[in-house]
């Protein structure tokens, strides 16, 4: 589904990643592991366009260059950012609304409809809370608030950045069911987390990033189970 | 003033009838808006200056809502919005004056000035896109400062501001062939030339209500939202972000615009002056003081500050000649001074302005010490 080969991204003369090659089939959960810095968030704002990138990134057959960051969520990618970017001056509802800017008319409508179902079904603290400005929400709460709301354009492709940040633990858990969930649907997912731990226990394979360079790719549980991930990422 | 809430209730969904009181409370608020010429002149005694000030509030308004799309919509910070108040009066100077012999109408002049201050807004916005908060507002502060300089100096080689002299003697507005400059009659009722000005201006203005109120509830108005809450996020959604902030430019010029057309054939006079950095902050302390991004607040803060300050000028005199026997401080430092002492006022007891929007109230509060 997606191809990225040789990604490169610098800002002035740093280099953040230095030519990535990685990819991610349908229906898969991929993660991106690596410390603060390895360039992992790079990488997903290159997918999504929000930074100028060298290489080449293929998505369904086509160059990710040649759309323009917004035009993403029209061809089935949708990015939930780093800090969950959640309109904190808007209700949860309205924010869920704006989630389905991209589909209009009466189809667009109905989808909204059906996505407002579908995500109060899946999260139903957002459902009690949706006449609540969102930035009165919990930060989990919030990061809920913004897969909900990633996942109202309908996307075939879910890029997630640092999900687990800044949140509590019994929330992070809450969080990575979530995510499970959104995948059990047929949503691909490509997880970009610090926390090792949890997404390669989420993850079908994974890939480990250290400074702009991927130095370990493979299933997740033989990652998990790997004594150089384990000492360097899981704390063993 | 009363303009807002009487479309938003207009906009109510069917199924919650408005309750008797509010439809009173806009009857009465509609009243006084159509009997205010006579209060202020006839009843309250207070003469034509006042009317003129009453006029220029209404002008005002219609500035703030404009500079409110792109300040209190977009979240974009512009110290230069006068700039387009000053196209739309310059264009209809130069074309319905003496100066260059042009006397066209003003129902050709004013859409073509707003669509003029439209293009100028759309060219301060494009090579300001990536820019936020005090980086933007330092350009536009620039902006505004280059569109009056240039005012200032188009004289030579070629005259065509006629420079820090302005253009005079330009043509009183009129529509369907009748002038404001003279007595108008309606239905056997003699409009005097201000109180028909006043009339024609409070119709305009009640149209930018209208467009602004529909605005802020269209794709677009959440568009301009949500670019404010989060850039990078509503790109994500799938929001055009730099179409969706030029048009916040262009629209919110064009409204300075018209108000700039109107403003040119009212004084009958436009220099460079009167386009100072000072009437761009101005017009956004109106926008922040009424409560930024709401507009029965945006309004309520236009009007305010454009009466208050004439009305302390006027109480200035006689209230030190009874406390003191004679004036200690000259009128017009101490309007600036109380003017300012209201701000920081206002700034510190009510951060959300004046009359903020009912969920901005809410969370300041939640998020309040």
């Amino acid at each position: 589904m997606l191809e990225v080969t040789g990604l490169a991204v610098a800002y002035g003369g740093i280099r953040a990643v230095k030519g990535i090659t990685f990819h991610v089939n349908a229906g898969e959960l991929v993660a991106l592991i690596g410390a603060n810095g390895a360039g992992k968030t790079s990488t997903l704002k290159a997918l999504a366009r929000q930074l100028p990138a060298a290489g080449s990134l293929r998505y369904e057959g086509r160059e990710l260059a040649e759309l323009a960051p917004h035009e993403l969520i029209r061809a089935g990618i949708a990015l939930v950012p780093e800090g969950r970017g959640v309109f904190a001056r808007l209700t949860v509802e309205e924010n869920l609304d704006m989630g389905a800017y991209s589909l209009s008319g009466r189809a667009g409508r109905q989808a909204l409809a059906r996505g407002l179902e579908r995500a109060y079904a899946l999260m139903p603290r957002l459902k009690e809370r949706r006449a609540q400005l969102a930035g009165t929400l919990s930060g989990g709460e919030q990061q809920m608030l913004a897969i909900a709301r990633a996942l109202m354009g309908e996307p075939r492709l879910l890029l997630l950045d640092e999900p687990s940040m800044g949140l509590a633990p019994l929330m992070v858990q809450k969080v990575f069911e979530v995510i499970r969930e959104v995948r059990a649907a047929g949503v691909t997912v490509l997880l970009v987390e610090q926390n090792a731990r949890l997404a390669l226990q989420a993850a079908d394979r994974g890939y480990v990033l250290e400074s702009g360079e991927v130095t370990l790719a493979d299933d997740a549980p033989r990652l998990l189970a790997d004594p150089r991930v384990r000492a360097a990422y899981l704390g063993e | 003033m009363a303009a807002a809430p009487a479309s938003a209730a207009g906009r109510a969904p069917v199924s919650a009838p408005i309750p008797a009181r509010v439809w009173v409370a806009y009857a009465g608020l509609a009243l006084l808006l159509a009997l205010l010429p006579w209060l202020v002149g006839g009843v309250l005694g207070l003469g034509n200056a006042w009317l003129r000030t009453l006029n220029f509030a209404v002008l005002y308004v219609m500035l703030a809502l404009g500079l409110n799309i792109v300040v209190g919509f977009a979240g974009l910070l512009d110290l230069g919005y006068i700039a387009f108040y000053a196209v739309g009066a310059y264009m209809y100077a130069l074309l319905a004056s003496p100066h260059f012999g042009l006397h066209l109408p003003a129902w050709a002049i004013l859409p073509a000035g707003a669509a003029l201050a439209g293009l100028f807004g759309v060219i301060l916005g494009a090579p300001t896109l990536r820019l936020r908060g005090d980086y933007l507002a330092i350009v536009t502060l620039g902006f505004g400062e280059i569109v009056r300089i240039f005012l200032n100096n188009l004289n030579a080689p070629v005259n065509i501001t006629n420079g820090p002299q302005g253009v005079s003697g330009i043509d009183p507005l009129a529509f369907f062939g009748v002038s404001l400059a003279k007595p108008v009659v309606v239905a056997g009722i003699t409009l005097l030339p201000l109180a028909a000005t006043y009339y024609v201006f409070l119709l305009l203005a009640l149209g930018v209500v209208f467009v602004t109120l529909r605005l802020e509830n269209s794709r677009i108005g959440r568009a301009w939202v949500a670019i404010r809450e989060d850039e990078v996020a509503a790109k994500a959604c799938g929001i055009d972000t730099r179409n969706i902030k030029l048009l916040a430019f262009a629209m919110g010029a064009s409204f300075g615009g018209v108000a700039g057309g109107l403003f040119a054939g009212f004084q009958a006079f436009v220099s460079p002056e009167s386009f100072s950095l000072m009437e761009s902050v101005m017009v956004l302390c109106m926008v922040v003081l009424g409560g930024m991004g709401h507009i029965p607040g945006v309004i309520l803060g236009a009007v305010l500050l454009s009466l208050l300050p004439e009305a302390f000028r006027y109480a200035a005199v006689p209230v030190q000649k009874y406390l003191f026997g004679h004036v200690v401080v000259d009128p017009e430092s101490l309007r600036m001074l109380l003017f300012g002492l209201a701000l920081i006022l206002v700034m510190l007891y009510r951060p959300a302005g004046l009359w903020p929007s009912p969920l901005r109230k809410r969370e300041l509060k939640r998020s309040g010490p």
